[in-house]
């Protein structure tokens, strides 16, 4: 099993008559994601990459190809519209690579979906894959392995050192999924937790974080009294200087709060193996199995 | 983006939000006609930088005459402000804002950001104004209200007057405190405001609320749509090279150390730092050159690398994705060539085109330096200039 992704999902991919949609569509259905239809506004009635339909509205594409998740691919300032449109046409779950929305057209986004049924993954994330069975984002394919721990984390790249370190190790995953790194972000490390926590094929959980906000804190607490799996730990960040934003529009550490140091230690107490160096993640992991 | 004092006053003047009369000045020779106009027995002479503390560095002063003020505004501008926001290296003061002395009954607190807890926007206010925030709330957490927005109605009147009560305002400021908050946030909301902090928010003598003092961070994944505020920024307060490394979309912030780093990815980007520190390094910078960098990103990123003189060794830390290897590989060995590298270059790449990129590496006949895996990358940059 694994979470979220499967070789049921069929996706629909928003903006993929763009340079980098279309790039990573293929990218998905080569690795045998289901991609089923394409949406940009105006271009509706066209096909891409020999047999993809386009239509102008996500409504549309979901009536006609029963597409249940969507990758999205749309310029930041048109991105939360995107999520807004594809949570309004009902799709299950909505993937958001897109990098740089504003913050507060991330704050509207989130109220809307609180009474929606549609999960929301990101955004500014690298998306999330189910090793063999499905795709959907701009991850390296071929580093993963299907297995039996799952990833969650805030970074893309980070991600994938983690992801080689246990491939190397001959360690396989069960599911990869990218929280994303802003401030505002549509499924947070608690939900992903929960779903780790019952998927039978996932027996040890990986947990990349980095310096900027509490969620690392809340997610320890939460594994403290809900999983019974192993989780290792790492926090990106040890180094950072307080006040300088890293990047990530959520790593900054402002008035003392959400330093690396705090969170290692909040998650130690919970009983997560965090480890310091970022190189010892895969054996860590091989560990714990 | 930060902006300066006397801009948010602008912004908050476009919004109803009332703020004292205020000139600004770049040069003393102003600031007797300029505290002559504002009229007032006594002005105030700020200095403009983008940094808290300014008061208890001397960048504040009380004028008792425009004369007074012409004497303050020349000791302040051309100073280097140090205060606990400069670091100890300080910073120029090239402007001066001279404004309205006022009788001060009341002195308060009121910022508003982004709470990721609720992912809304929060409205924070405390009586005790005038102090550090950070000290409210730890010596007296009571004194701090705060209030979560729900975007579908935005501020009423009812949420503000339930500040406006928490406050203790009573008679005229608690009337007028209320469109205050209400415009504060439409503000906030219009101009995608990130963080907006007014300390102290006063009552006045005569009954007036102003915002004494205005510090804001505009989202700058927002700035795209606000062409007047982007007019706002101020490249004399940020860091050359980091200006350098924007117009090529790199995200780089400079650091104490002596290891430059390239990395691709802000999670993978600070893990190196860590990696390196914990090698027995010290970091020169963070620099990321983001998912999908192209060779002439990776040029100009080794170009601002090496023109930090503390940089004694680079150690490029690459996990290609959309970035491939061979893409990396081929800009480093164009810029090493092109500028002519003197220090040592470490480099670890994996993922897509791994091998290729490699190749690349070893057909420029130029000495990197190879790192299997980040670990090893990091002990042989810091082994590189032992």
């Amino acid at each position: 099993m694994s979470i979220l992704v499967d070789e049921k999902t069929r996706l629909l991919v928003q903006g993929i008559t763009g340079r980098e949609g279309q790039f990573h569509a293929e990218q998905c259905r080569k690795y045998g994601t289901q991609v089923v239809a394409g949406v940009t506004p105006g271009k509706g009635g066209q096909t891409v990459m020999e047999d993809i339909p386009v239509f102008n509205t996500v409504k549309q594409a979901v009536a006609k190809t029963k597409a249940n998740a969507t990758m999205i691919f749309v310029p930041p300032a048109f991105a939360a519209d995107a999520i807004l449109e594809a949570a309004d046409a009902g799709v299950e779950l909505i993937i958001c690579i897109s990098e740089g929305i504003p913050v507060y057209d991330m704050v509207e986004v989130y109220r809307y979906l609180q009474d929606s049924d549609s999960r929301l993954i990101g955004p500014n994330c690298p998306g999330i894959i189910s090793p063999g069975k499905c795709k959907i984002g701009i991850m390296p394919a071929h580093i993963h392995k299907k297995g039996n721990v799952g990833i969650i984390s805030r970074s893309g790249t980070l991600t994938y050192e983690a992801v080689g370190q246990l491939t190397a190790l001959g360690i396989g995953q069960s599911t990869c999924v990218g929280i994303g790194g802003d401030p505002i972000i549509g499924t947070r490390y608690i939900d992903t937790l929960k779903l780790f926590q019952k998927d039978r094929a996932t027996k040890a959980i990986c947990l990349i974080g980095e310096i900027g906000g509490t969620a690392e804190d809340e997610a320890a607490y939460f594994i403290k009294k809900n999983i019974t799996k192993p989780v290792v730990g790492f926090i990106a960040g040890q180094t950072a200087p307080p006040g300088r934003r890293m990047g990530h529009a959520g790593a900054i550490i402002s008035g003392g709060q959400g330093t690396a140091e705090g969170k290692m230690k909040v998650m130690k107490k919970c009983g997560i193996k965090v480890v310091k160096s970022p190189a010892d993640l895969g054996k860590t992991i091989a560990r714990c199995l | 983006m930060k902006i300066h004092e006397y801009q948010g006053k602008e912004l908050f003047r476009r919004y109803n939000v009332p703020v004292p009369n205020g000139k600004l000045i770049h040069d003393k020779s102003e600031a007797v006609q300029a505290a002559g106009e504002i009229g007032t027995p006594v002005v105030v002479v700020k200095a403009q930088i983008h940094a808290g503390g300014r008061g208890k560095g001397g960048g504040v002063k009380l004028a008792k005459s425009p004369q007074e003020a012409e004497q303050y505004a020349g000791n302040i501008l051309g100073m280097t402000l140090v205060t606990h926001q400069t670091g100890p290296e300080g910073r120029l003061v090239k402007k001066v804002l001279i404004e309205e002395g006022m009788e001060i009954v009341k002195e308060l607190y009121i910022s508003l950001l982004i709470d990721r807890e609720t992912s809304r926007v929060m409205i924070m206010a405390s009586e005790a104004g005038g102090m550090e925030i950070e000290e409210v709330a730890a010596e007296e957490p009571e004194k701090i209200i705060t209030e979560i927005v729900d975007p579908i109605v935005g501020v009423k009147p009812y949420l503000a007057r339930k500040i406006a009560f928490a406050l203790n305002l009573k008679g005229e400021p608690l009337k007028k405190a209320i469109p205050f908050i209400m415009n504060l946030y439409e503000c906030f909301v219009k101009e995608d405001l990130s963080m907006l902090e007014i300390n102290p928010l006063v009552i006045t003598g005569d009954d007036r609320i102003l915002a004494l003092d205005a510090k804001i961070d505009i989202d700058d994944n927002a700035l795209g749509r606000h062409k007047d505020t982007q007019e706002f920024r101020d490249l004399g307060e940020e860091d050359p090279n980091e200006i350098e490394a924007g117009k090529y979309n790199l995200n780089y912030i400079q650091l104490d150390g002596n290891i430059g780093c390239m990395v691709n990815g802000a999670g993978l980007a600070m893990a190196t730092m860590d990696i390196i520190k914990h090698s027995g390094g010290e970091p020169a910078n963070f620099l990321d050159v983001g998912g999908g960098a192209n060779e002439e990103q990776i040029e100009n990123a080794f170009r601002i690398l090496i023109s930090d003189d503390k940089v004694k060794a680079i150690f490029i830390n690459i996990f290609g994705g959309i970035l491939r290897c061979d893409i990396l590989a081929a800009g480093v060995v164009a810029a090493a060539k092109k500028i002519g590298v003197k220090i040592p270059v470490v480099i670890r790449m994996e993922g897509t085109n791994m091998e290729e990129g490699h190749q690349i590496l070893e057909k420029s006949g130029l000495n990197f330096i190879i790192g299997n895996g980040m670990k090893d990358g990091a002990q042989k940059a810091v082994k590189a200039i032992q």
